[in-house]
């Protein structure tokens, strides 16, 4: 007989995730302070490496180029900061990011592979080299100082835009252009003959990722306060959305999120223990993962639930 | 004239740096197949040991190239041994081993930087070392930099004929154009791959030793160091060592010209020669 109830999954997936950001949403009430540092700090590396996975992750093209978009957003918040309100500053910092990804797509993304990588990685220095040369000859300053806001309209600003990310990925990834990107990550050429305009797609995901990037610089920016291009430009901001992504394990939706919460957390606290030490147990931990995870955390996940399903089977 | 002359000798001097630099790179990326992004990490290491054992043990800085370009030299072939080999055994496609590669390096740039700033800490360093002006028609170069190119361009040159005319070089060759079958033909490809990345790792070595002896170092110069010997090799065209040679005199020569518009703007000149290159011809100059 057939049940009248529809896919269980269906159902308790998304109350599950509901009830986690309703969770997230009144934690400031309930523990102010710290842990809503700790907690926005996740939340924008888990906004670099699910933005970052958006479109690196079907398509296989490794961008380094994070860091360059999150450091427009930031520079983009830091000039008109003094003029627009707070909201339309963070739209106009992910779309200036967007305008910037939309150039650089276009003229690089018919690079294939390590060529990518290095071009992205390159675009980090240039800006940040522009930059510098621009306000040390035209304003005489370095840094820019920012309006400071209180760290709960931070947190709510960036888990504004976490949710807005996570509908897009969701809505991209079931969506025929999921599909399309996903067969442009298995053979380009293939899918080219079969009527994807694979250029446009390529770019348009591209923006599309760059968008929430340049977002969560321009709030990443009044959280600052101070900022300078040394800051807003750090290639770290390119190298860990990679890594965060690539320890979750591409292949799912989640892998990118667990990746980041798990790998930003470990940072803090790394950060707050070992101060001095810190990028050395980070670097021993990822070779670790590379060596003896090779399919990140969700592929530990699925060895799991594969041996437990195993022995259920061997069981009955 | 004196002005022009000046202009391309220090873009020779310049290039000299960019091609030792490059042609490491060049061996690591081209017929090892990593994309090591920690290659400016060895230039600092390099450098950083050379100030160390000037102004400490005041030990002459060409003594220290025995010491840097051997070391890094056993360093990388010992890191490719362990760490790379084992990667690209366990990756199932040429193209995972490039991502998991290039990973793994991010993590060894992170190592090494750690451990260099917690040895020397964040301050510039420089030593003196022939500081003596000679004149070249006119225009005045330090002899330390005249040395310097001198010597990069006889360790360019050993390193070519090394490639092009010993037994060992054409395994680097076929290794470069198909590791596979190069195996397959009696190659011992672990061995020539492992080399290679240990090549790589001393030219850094070398190159690091050189800058030392012409700029102050510091421990976070290797990432500008790393983006110039990417640009260079592709520049030159992948897995063509005397591409890089001659791309990093070209690159040199350009540093040079726009160091006299702006100092601070060289590395966005480059940028946009590489974008202009890639836009034109992505291979390379000596691509095929």
């Amino acid at each position: 007989m057939k049940t009248p109830w529809p896919d269980p999954r269906k159902v308790w997936v998304p109350a599950l995730l509901l009830l986690f950001f309703l969770l997230l949403a009144v934690l400031p009430r309930a523990r102010p302070g710290y842990t809503v540092v700790l907690v926005y700090t996740i939340v924008m590396y888990v906004i670099l490496t699910v933005s970052w996975a958006l479109f690196s992750g079907p398509t296989g093209y490794i961008s380094l180029a994070p860091a360059a978009f999150f450091g427009v957003g930031i520079y983009a918040s830091a000039i008109l900061g003094r003029s627009l309100p707070l909201p339309a500053l963070v739209c106009v910092g992910g779309l200036i990011s967007a305008c910037v990804a939309l150039v650089v797509g276009a003229v690089t993304l018919r690079l294939r592979g390590i060529y990518f990588a290095f071009f992205t990685f390159g675009l980090v220095e240039l800006l940040k080299n522009a930059v510098l040369w621009y306000e040390v000859r035209y304003t005489g300053t370095r840094g820019r100082f920012l309006i400071p806001v209180s760290n709960n309209t931070v947190y709510y600003v960036l888990l504004g835009i976490l949710v807005a990310l996570l509908l897009t990925a969701y809505l991209i990834r079931r969506s025929r252009y999921g599909l399309a990107l996903q067969s442009i990550g298995e053979d380009e050429e293939a899918a080219a003959h079969a009527g994807v305009n694979v250029t446009l797609l390529k770019v348009m995901t591209f923006a599309v990722s760059a968008v929430f990037i340049g977002a969560a610089g321009a709030i990443w920016a009044v959280r600052l306060t101070y900022i300078d291009p040394y800051i807003a430009f750090d290639p770290l901001n390119s190298f860990l959305p990679v890594l965060m992504a690539i320890f979750g394990g591409l292949g799912e939706l989640y892998g990118p999120i667990l990746g980041a919460a798990a790998f930003s957390y470990l940072r803090e606290i790394l950060i707050t223990r070992f101060a001095y030490h810190y990028m050395l147990l980070m670097g021993i931990i990822l070779l670790v993962a590379i060596l003896y995870l090779p399919n990140g955390l969700v592929g530990l996940v699925q060895r799991w639930h594969q041996r437990a399903w195993r022995g259920r089977h061997a069981n009955t | 004239m004196v002005t022009f002359l000046n202009v391309v000798i220090a873009g020779l001097l310049l290039g000299g740096l960019y091609a030792l630099i490059a042609m490491g790179l060049g061996l690591q990326y081209g017929v090892a197949r990593v994309a090591n992004f920690s290659h400016g990490e060895f230039i600092m290491l390099a450098g950083m040991t050379t100030w160390t054992l000037r102004t400490v043990f005041g030990i002459n800085p060409l003594l220290s190239l025995a010491v840097c370009g051997p070391v890094a030299f056993v360093v990388g072939y010992l890191l490719h041994r362990t760490l790379f080999r084992r990667l690209s055994a366990s990756s199932p496609s040429p193209g995972v081993f490039e991502s998991r590669s290039m990973l793994a390096s991010f993590a060894l740039l992170f190592i090494i930087q750690n451990i260099a700033s917690i040895g020397w800490g964040p301050e510039m360093r420089g030593y003196s070392y022939l500081h003596i002006p000679v004149n070249l028609g006119g225009a005045v170069f330090g002899a330390n930099r005249l040395l310097t190119l001198a010597l990069a361009l006889v360790i360019g040159l050993a390193f070519y004929l090394f490639v092009a005319r010993t037994r060992m070089g054409k395994a680097i060759r076929a290794a470069a154009q198909d590791p596979a079958t190069a195996g397959l033909m009696g190659v011992n490809i672990d061995l020539v791959l492992a080399l290679c990345f240990g090549f790589g790792a001393a030219l850094a070595g070398v190159a690091g030793m050189f800058i030392s002896m012409c700029y102050p170092v510091r421990v976070v110069m290797g990432q500008e160091y790393t983006v110039i010997a990417m640009i260079v090799v592709v520049l030159g065209g992948l897995g063509s060592i005397p591409g890089s040679f001659i791309g990093g005199f070209l690159l040199g020569l350009v540093g040079s010209v726009v160091t006299t518009v702006d100092p601070s703007l060289s590395l966005v000149a480059y940028y946009l020669i590489f974008v202009l290159l890639l836009l034109v011809r992505p291979k390379g100059i000596m691509g095929k």
